[in-house]
């Protein structure tokens, strides 16, 4: 039987506000466990909640950057469950009035876009870790995260792959940090994305029966749990089985996913209004100029440098994943007007000295102001572009200016063309068979020419002007 | 004159005067804690050698500096679910019988800065849960009145203590009337302020929504003066609203009560009121109208619903507060368990009372899938009512006046079998906190076997000053509060 796949995704991404949600404790990941507390954030009894502003406008910015109607009136519900690493035996989340609904957007998909739905997106507090230590007895609870604040965004059921949850993912995640409210780190946990996934006949209205993924901590995870899920599914179907409602783990080593808990594990959680909290009202004025400052998001961005710059839309596309890229691409543009060769640099030697030393491009000790300096000495002809991407690694990590490096390394370009005379020379009389051969007609044997003096000049040579003087000379 | 029989402002005056040091005062009282605690039972938790050291302190700066605070060495007792930084806070529960908090309740905070001293922690029914002290984990407290009946609950200890002149005054806390009846029982003067007056920050949650601390004390301008020092906004409990704190004392002042328009609920005089306790309560009424009110009869008709509606609201709050108490983090953790589901069952099992257990069932059932609409949902729309019953009423008059429980003090074991019976002693007092109203037990007779009666003065949210000018002036012209208990 031919099956449709129907995904929908729920993403828990934290905020990168200073405090947590509901107390003064700093965010900082890794810190020495159960250093980031006080009686709030551990729940010890007496201890009161109270909401964290930025954690609100943060919020609402993603929310309006997601296309989302904010809620005025808002309302904290308390989730209850047990759990070691909940302390106070319930988490203090949104329920019945999420401060954002009925959102969407575009993921590009096949040559055209699609539109996904954002149902809802709502904060909450972050649970704490338990740790299991090799070794040891029993287990170990770090409360550093619980009361981490949250947004978990939960979209409709409408996608239908992997690849579309990927570029759902992604062009979520690249909106987040764009808006700067969340660092995307998947590794450490700071974007979670849950897919919750279900076949039905082709044709058919009703849905099947869902089956939520977790443990999924890097897109290519993300795919390769989806589509092994949907191999899976697709397999119980076709011999006549039935898929049971529950939550599964991706297993990284062994490349499968398997049952957590079933649907009759689940918890029932008695949500209700959290009587600790009174209910946050937001002004209209307040989210409305949040609305008027948003920042150029990632997909307008992108069709912009396709159109002002004439960019490739790989190129616009690529640029445009991060804020600090894409505003590293336009400051060096501005001091220097060659938009695809700058666009060649950011995404090439740039991007593989930022990727190895592991460093954000807002951090970058090439600036904008660096790079165009290089660029403009192989514009001007006072260094090959050869010899500008070799030393590129160096400028990365010595803070010298070009113009150093070039000079103390002799690495000027040589277009003088009695000094280019004379090496030409040489290289034509070692070489009397290839001449020969051009002479009888044979162009090709021009480029080994060439290569040969540009190697006897150690790379020095003005490219151009060698192909100039050996036509000259042969011709 | 023993200084144990002073009242604060009594206290306060003599020692503003140089006329006796804070550490004679501590001396006086751990004195008269030794005569009669073996009796009443009113602590759960004394602090005898911080006491002194306190009061040896305060002296010493005392000498040097001649400049007090308004509390400086009164020596208070606190209800041991209020959060005491470095002293043991138990809320008379097994689950906590060695929790030491890390840090004070606001209000602690708050008496620091003003430098009280702290004679100890009072007993109360299980995490608030009760209305006798039989529920405490540690025993019950006595009524000074009569060591057979109980002192009330759950602010038992705290009452009693100030009944039986073991602190100059004591903080309690109220959910349902947890001040106003022990208080009511012993005595004494107890007073629930608004809603968000007072900051529950560091007050162990037993149902958020209607939990309020409150000063237990010997007489009104007393407990005017201790309001005055624990009131006002708090920035760490989001609940606590940001209003400015009027001069309680100077509310005082005036001691006629002309033109004030007194309510009285017709619905409180029926069935269940124990003839003196009406007798006495009609008496006082009537002197109201001596002193210048407008006495007028009005109806608050959802005054049937408020236990059922109390006891739903209370219980699910309770059920979601009291899950911390895990065995994870803090407090008692059963020993010899297997796996993680069986540490909370054991733990659970054998830290709570059964009065808890039987609250925290409740609760979490009234909250559970399928039901959530037909008891929290109804509960709270019912509290609705009750609050516009409230409403109403204050459009037209300023003050309602009732009894504050249907009868004076039971004897030890009476009710305790009867969860019932119990959860109806409340009865006139729990309306009050579902609709977050201030209120004040005073005592206003008693009965012919000698036990306190208390009347109950219901003001407008935030109009604590309405309310003590008028139970003030009744005070004074009346003897009830100095008539104090022979305890034996």
């Amino acid at each position: 039987m031919i099956f449709e796949t129907v995904i929908g995704v729920e993403v828990h991404a934290q905020l990168r506000t200073n405090s947590k949600m509901f107390c003064g404790c700093g965010t900082t990941f890794g810190m020495p466990a159960n250093s980031l507390t006080c009686p709030v954030c551990l729940g010890l009894p007496g201890s009161l909640p109270v909401i964290n502003r930025t954690a609100v406008e943060m919020a609402v910015r993603a929310g309006l950057a997601l296309n989302c109607r904010i809620a005025a009136n808002n309302r904290f519900a308390r989730k209850n469950y047990f759990y070691p690493d909940l302390p106070k035996g319930y988490q203090i989340s949104q329920y019945e009035s999420p401060i954002c609904q009925h959102g969407w957007i575009e993921i590009r998909d096949g040559g055209g876009t699609k539109r996904i739905r954002i149902r809802r997106a709502h904060l909450e507090e972050d649970a704490g870790k338990n740790v299991h230590e090799t070794g040891t007895s029993g287990s170990r609870v770090d409360l550093n995260r619980a009361g981490t604040p949250l947004l978990e965004i939960v979209t409709e059921p409408d996608m239908q792959s992997a690849d579309e949850v990927v570029a759902y993912l992604k062009g979520l995640r690249d909106i987040l940090m764009y808006l700067d409210v969340c660092d995307g780190n998947m590794e450490e946990g700071s974007f979670r994305c849950e897919p919750n996934l279900s076949l039905r006949p082709s044709g058919q209205q009703e849905f099947g029966t869902k089956v939520e993924l977790k443990n999924i901590n890097s897109f290519k995870y993300v795919k390769d749990a989806v589509d092994y899920e949907i191999k899976r599914q697709t397999r119980v179907l076709n011999e006549g089985g039935k898929i049971r409602q529950e939550t599964r783990l991706w297993n990284i080593e062994r490349g499968e996913t398997a049952v957590m808990r079933s649907k009759e594990e689940a918890h029932d959680y008695r949500y209700f209004p959290d009587p600790d909290l009174v209910p946050l009202r937001l002004d209209e004025e307040w989210i409305e100029g949040f609305r008027a400052s948003q920042p150029e998001l990632p997909t307008v961005r992108t069709k912009r440098f396709v159109s002002d710059y004439g960019l490739p839309e790989y190129d616009a596309t690529i640029l445009t994943t991060s804020k600090g890229m894409a505003d590293y691409f336009e400051s060096s543009v501005k001091l220097f007007n060659h938009p695809k060769a700058v666009s060649n640099w950011v995404m090439g030697e740039l991007t593989r000295e930022l990727n190895n030393s592991g460093t954000d491009i807002s951090a970058s000790p090439v600036t904008p102001e660096r790079l165009v300096s290089i660029m403009r000495m192989v514009d001007k002809g006072t260094i090959s572009l050869k010899v500008a991407r070799e030393i590129f690694p160096e400028l990365y990590s010595s803070g010298k200016t070009p113009e150093q490096i070039v000079q103390e390394k002799g690495l000027t370009q040589v277009s003088d063309e009695g000094a280019l005379a004379k090496v030409i020379e040489e290289v034509l009389s070692k070489n009397p068979g290839q001449v020969a051969q051009f002479k009888e007609g044979k162009q090709q044997v021009l480029g080994f020419l060439v290569g040969q003096v540009m190697k006897a000049s150690g790379g020095k040579a003005n490219p151009g002007k060698v192909n100039e003087l050996l036509k000259k000379k042969l011709g | 004159m023993s200084l144990h029989k002073l009242t604060l402002l009594e206290l306060q005056k003599q020692f503003k005067a140089g006329e006796v040091t804070a550490t004679e005062i501590v001396r006086a009282y751990f004195l008269r804690i030794s005569h009669v605690e073996p009796k009443v039972k009113a602590f759960v938790t004394q602090v005898k050698e911080s006491a002194f050291m306190e009061a040896d302190v305060l002296d010493r700066k005392l000498r040097e500096w001649r400049k007090t605070k308004p509390l400086t060495g009164m020596p208070l007792a606190i209800k041991d679910n209020i959060c005491t930084d470095g002293v043991h806070t138990t809320c008379s529960s097994r689950m906590l019988q060695n929790f030491v908090p890390p840090y004070d309740a606001t209000v602690i905070a708050k008496l620091r800065a003003q430098e009280y001293i702290l004679l100890g922690k009072t007993n109360l029914d299980e995490f608030a849960m009760g209305s006798s002290t039989e529920n405490s984990a540690f025993g019950p407290s006595r009524n000074p009145w009569n060591l057979h009946c109980v002192p009330g609950g759950s602010s038992g200890g705290s009452a009693a203590a100030v009944a039986a002149e073991e602190c100059v005054a004591a903080l309690g806390s109220d959910t349902g009337g947890s001040i106003r009846q022990p208080a009511a029982f012993c005595g004494v003067v107890g007073l629930k302020p608004t809603y968000g007056r007072v900051s529950r920050y560091g007050l162990v949650a037993f149902a958020s929504s209607l939990d309020q601390i409150g000063p237990i004390t010997r007489d009104v301008s007393d407990a005017a003066f201790l309001l005055q020092a624990i009131a006002g906004h708090d920035a760490l409990d989001s609940t606590s609203i940001d209003r400015s704190v009027p001069d309680y004392m100077k509310a005082l002042q005036k001691r006629d009560l002309k033109g004030l328009k007194i309510g009285v609920p017709v619905e409180f005089f029926t069935e269940g009121l124990d003839p003196e306790v009406e007798q006495a309560v009609r008496a006082a009424i009537e002197e109201l109208k001596n002193l210048g009110a407008d006495i007028k009869e009005i109806r608050l008709p959802r005054t049937d619903a408020a236990v059922a509606v109390y006891y739903v609201i209370a219980t699910a709050e309770a059920s979601s507060n009291l899950a911390r108490f895990d065995g994870v983090k803090f407090g008692f953790r059963a020993k010899e368990t297997k796996d993680l589901l069986e540490l909370y069952m054991k733990t659970r099992q054998e830290g709570f009372g059964p009065e808890v257990k039987r609250r925290i069932m409740l609760g979490t059932y009234v909250l559970s899938a399928g039901y959530y609409e037909a008891y929290y949902g109804k509960a709270q729309a019912v509290r609705t009512l009750v609050c516009q019953d409230f409403d109403a009423a204050f459009s037209e008059v300023d003050l309602i006046v009732t009894p504050a429980t249907p009868t004076p003090a039971f004897k030890l074991g009476e009710k305790s079998e009867d969860p019932l019976q119990m959860y109806l002693s409340d009865i006139f007092t729990i309306s009050v906190n579902l609709a977050g109203l201030p209120a004040i037990a005073l005592p206003c007779g008693f009965s012919k076997e000698g036990l306190p009666i208390g009347l109950q003065l219901i003001g407008r949210a935030f109009e604590e000053e309405t309310m003590l000018r008028a139970a003030h002036a009744y005070e004074q012209s009346t003897q009830w509060h100095l008539k104090k208990p022979m305890i034996r």
